[in-house]
Order: C-alpha cells, then structure tokens, then sequence
C-alpha cells in the first residue's frame, strides 16, 4: 500500500500505484499520480481519462478495442498517447482499477 | 407442453442436452438443440495434428453419437434470437420457439480481423492451429520445413484455452529437437500480455520453463497488421518482428449470430451473470462456455464445471425457486510441455494457479504448477474422458467448485 497527498487529500494506492477508491479521483489527482510517472496530461489523454471513467461505473470490461471503437481515439492514437502499455497507464490516470486481463 | 432450446452442439451444449434430458420429463420438456456442422471436433486435439501426435481422423467424430434419444436434433446454421418474442429464426427460414433458451455457441476464429493474417500467405507460411484446417496444413508445412524463425503470435485477449500457444511452442522445441534441427530453429513467443500468461505464480514458473527451452517472449506486442511481402508481424507501436514462419492465435469472437441478434459486446460475447450464468439482459437466457463473457478461462474444463452450476439453476429455474448455484470460475488445465511431460494449472475468479497437488491434496497424482510425466498423461487422458464422459454430462471424480486444499500459499 502506498500514499500521496493531492490538495491536501489522502489518496491510498495499491502496491502497483492505482487508486483504491475511484470515487477520490479528480483533475489534479490524475495529474499528481502521472507526475509520479514523469508523464504529462493533455486535454486529449483527459478525454481518454473520462471516457474510461464513464465507462468503468457503467460496470463494462474495458479493452483497448473497446476503446479504439470509442471514436475519441482509435488504437494507435491510444498507443500514442499512452506509450508502452496504454490502457495500464490510463486506467492508473484515470483512478481505477488495474486491468485484468482474463485467462 | 413447454421448449427448451440449446444453441450450439459443441462442448457444452452437448453436455447440457445430455444432462437435462435425463433430468426433465419427456411430456413436459421438448429439448432441440440446433448446430451448423454434423461433425464435432475435439479441439484440444489440434494442438497436436501439426506434430503428427495425432491426424484429423483422432479428433473428429459424428455430433449424432452423442446427443441422446428424446432430443430433438436440428442442423442449420442459426440466423438469430429474437430474445423480445422468444424465437430463435434459422437461415433456411425456420422459426423456433422457446420458453427457456440456452446460448453455447461458442467462439471462432476470426482472422480477417487483422489486415494481412488471410492474405497472400495465408497456410503457405501463416497458419492458425485453432482450427482442423490450420492445423492440417501447418502439419503438412513442417514436414518439409528447412527452419528458420518461427513466431507463435498471440492476436488479442481473450482467447480460447490461453495455454495452448505455450503448449505449442514447447511442442515446437521437442519436435525440431527429435528432428534434429533445433538449432536451425528460432523459436520466439508473442503476445498482448505482459507475460507469458495473465497469472503472477503461473507466469514465473512458465516463464522459467520456455527460459531453459531457449523460447524467447516478447510481451506487451498488440498486432497491429502483418506485411505478407517482408513477412514482419507490426504492433500499434510499431515494433517489427520478422518471420519465416507464423503461427497465429487470430482474434477470437462469439459467433456472427450472436451480433445479428444484439446480445452481444464488442466481441459478440453475451454479457453473463458470472455465479448464476444467466444472460444480464434476458432471465429466460442461460448462457455456458466460450460464448459467455465470464471472466475465466474459455476451455472446456470451465464449461464442464459451470455445467454443474448451470443445471441446478435452470431446475431451479423451471421450479420458480431462486438461482441458488453459483460459479466460481473453476478451471483446470493440463498444459503439455514437450518431451512426454506437462503441467497442471487449477484456479478461478479469485484464486489463481498456485503449486500443490490434485486432485487428492498432497497425494495427486498430479503435480500443480509442477512439469512432470504424470501430467502428461493426464492430457492424454483427457480426450478419452472427453468423449466418454464429458461430453455425455457424466459426473467426474472432481467437484465443480475448486478446492484450497492440496494448494500452497506463495508470494513472489
Ligand atoms: C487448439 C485448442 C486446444 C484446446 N485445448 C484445451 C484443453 O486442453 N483443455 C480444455 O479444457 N479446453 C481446451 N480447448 C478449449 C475447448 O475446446 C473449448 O473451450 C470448448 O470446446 C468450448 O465449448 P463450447 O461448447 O463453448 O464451444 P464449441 O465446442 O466451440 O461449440 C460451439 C458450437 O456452436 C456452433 N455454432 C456457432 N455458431 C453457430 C450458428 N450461427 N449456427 C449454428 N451453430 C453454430 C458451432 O458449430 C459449434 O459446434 C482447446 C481449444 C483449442 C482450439
């Protein structure tokens, strides 16, 4: 279990740095936990963000081909905005939980 | 006189047909079941045709033998449910009702999903062994084959039994080994994951064992298309990796008549109660192994132990009791490993694969997480269990709920 504090506010992570609670989420907090990545938030990554957000309180499994079928990104803008693993890191941007992927 | 509909004759429609007919009454219950093809395949069989462990003929046997008297057994393709008026519509224009329905349709291959898979090289030096017809080929391809880099690449999750592409790159290692060739052959793993498989215990010890089988994994590769005439595999990110031959998992999808019928996600699987497998949307709709988005394995030890489940709550269904039964997401998976060995993966929703014994804690015979003879011959065990007793809904000496005891508790 880790801990930042974000205006003030206790946010708790688990040990992968995710948020435990979705509902502490907001603008700033998205930006601290991608600070702590060296990674800057755009207006784009934030409507990725939101659309996740929305997404995971309607109780949907999210995918990348979910989300490339959005029509706020398609999959390689998503790989472009989020190098390396993209819906690992905004799922952790956008406060919830780490994807699993099923076996 | 009421209707009982199953769609889909494969794994775990037949099972259900054979479990239901025996427990509901003939003058109460008309049972049909309905299925595109005659011949059910056994397909953890394919796994081994390229290797010519096995041929087509050991896997393929006539749907017919296994449904039972008093079920009413149609072939044609279904065109779609129409889950608001209770119908089922079929391509040749029939029209089924239902009062209970019961969707096993399964998944399929889908390689046209990816620019480039079904292209020019397609089963000349690009093959899939998820089907009888890849696997054919590929087994054809590898009699002749002079060596080279050989890529098993891993399209998208989720995908049906997640540990067969491991199963066939260490069959792979053994089969070029025996030939003699092994070190003309560069065998490399690709995949979606961020690591050889989903599970942290199960990932270790797997990884280990390709490590000390010189197969190399690159992970976190998300194909994007395939270039057929640089013969490279390229990822949304744009790596590259050459091949000079591939093996593919193409993208897995529920059937197309579950998207005609708008039951479906984004993968035309049907969005599932995990514990009661009853459809979200549709209380007279149940829905049993690869067709559902539960999340576990898609295989079919799952559908075998969610037949347990699934069978008490549509008694208690029909009986208007409360769906009482409840899935855990048991599955059980053998994984061959090459050299007469395999291992043993047993977990579910909230436990994953963890070293032990099975079934008997501390006796086995099998090893969990362990690579070992006694597990080899587990696997090859099960195609005769398969057709005997699994497809028929007969009880096994294993309980559908999985069981702590005979596991260990370890942290990495
Ligand atoms: C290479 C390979 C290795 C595997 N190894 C293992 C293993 O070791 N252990 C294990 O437990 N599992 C294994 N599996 C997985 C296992 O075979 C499947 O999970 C299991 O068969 C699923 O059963 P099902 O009834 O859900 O689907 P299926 O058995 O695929 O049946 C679906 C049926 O629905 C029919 N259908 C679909 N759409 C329509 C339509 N529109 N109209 C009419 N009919 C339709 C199909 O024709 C098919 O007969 C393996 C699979 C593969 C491919």
């Amino acid at each position: 279990m880790a801990e930042i504090t974000v205006n003030g506010k206790s946010i708790q992570l688990t040990e992968d740095g995710y948020m435990t609670d979705p509902s502490q989420w907001d603008k700033d907090v998205a930006v601290a936990l991608a600070k702590a990545d060296n990674f800057e938030l755009t207006d784009d990554h934030f409507k990725v963000l939101e659309y996740l957000r929305k997404e995971y309180e309607a109780g949907a499994t999210l995918t990348i081909r979910k989300v490339g079928k959005s029509g706020i990104v398609d999959i390689k803008g998503l790989y472009k905005l989020f190098p390396g693993g993209p819906l690992k890191f905004s799922s952790k941007y956008a406060g919830i939980p780490k994807p699993t992927s099923c076996v | 006189m009421k209707n009982l509909v199953i769609l889909g004759a494969g794994t775990a429609g037949t099972m259900m047909a054979n479990k239901l007919r025996r427990a509901l009454e003939k003058d109460e219950w008309k049972i049909t079941i309905i299925d595109q093809f005659k011949t059910h395949y056994y397909q953890p069989g394919f796994l081994f045709i390229p290797f010519e462990i096995y041929n087509k003929q050991d896997v393929i046997k006539p749907k017919s033998n296994f449904i039972p008297p008093g079920v009413n057994l149609i072939y044609n393709e279904i065109d779609k449910v129409e889950a608001d008026d209770n119908k089922v519509h079929l391509t040749d224009g029939r029209v089924i009702n239902y009062d209970l329905l019961i969707i096993a349709t399964g998944t399929q291959t889908r390689p046209d999903e990816t620019p480039g898979m079904k292209d020019k090289l397609w089963y000349k030096d690009i093959f899939d062994f998820y089907t009888v017809e890849g696997a054919v080929a590929l087994q054809k391809k590898f009699k002749s084959w002079q060596g080279g880099k050989l890529v098993m690449l891993i399209t998208e999750i989720p995908f049906k039994c997640p540990v067969a592409p491991i199963e066939f790159v260490c069959l792979a290692e053994a089969f070029f080994a025996k030939k003699g060739m092994r070190d003309k052959v560069e065998i490399t793993y690709v995949t979606p994951m961020s690591g050889a498989f989903t599970k942290p215990v199960a990932t270790k010890m797997l990884s280990e064992l390709l490590k000390e089988k010189n197969i190399k994994v690159i992970p976190d590769f998300y194909l994007e298309r395939i270039d057929n005439d640089q013969k490279k595999i390229i990822s949304y990110d744009e790596q590259e990796i050459d091949f000079d031959l591939l093996t593919v998992v193409p993208t897995n999808m529920g059937s197309e008549m579950i998207e005609r019928s708008g039951l479906g996600d984004d993968l035309n699987f049907v969005p599932t109660d995990k514990h009661t497998l009853q459809s979200e949307k549709h209380e007279n709709i149940f829905v049993i192994g690869d067709a559902a988005n539960i999340p576990t394995s898609k295989a079919g030890s799952v559908a075998h132990f969610a037949g347990d489940i699934l069978f008490e709550n549509i008694l208690s269904y029909i009986e208007g009791r409360p769906l009482m039964a409840k899935f855990d997401g048991h599955a059980n998976c053998y994984i061959e490993t090459g050299y007469g060995k395999g291992a043993l993966i047993d977990f579910n929703y909230d436990t994953e694969p963890l070293p032990g014994t099975f079934p008997l804690p501390g006796i086995g015979p099998f090893g969990l997480l362990k690579n070992t003879k006694i597990n080899h011959y587990g696997k090859i065990i099960f195609r005769w269990i398969y057709w005997h007793i699994l497809l028929k809904g007969k009880e096994l000496p294993v309980e559908a709920d999985m069981t702590m005891a005979g596991k260990q508790k370890v942290s990495i």
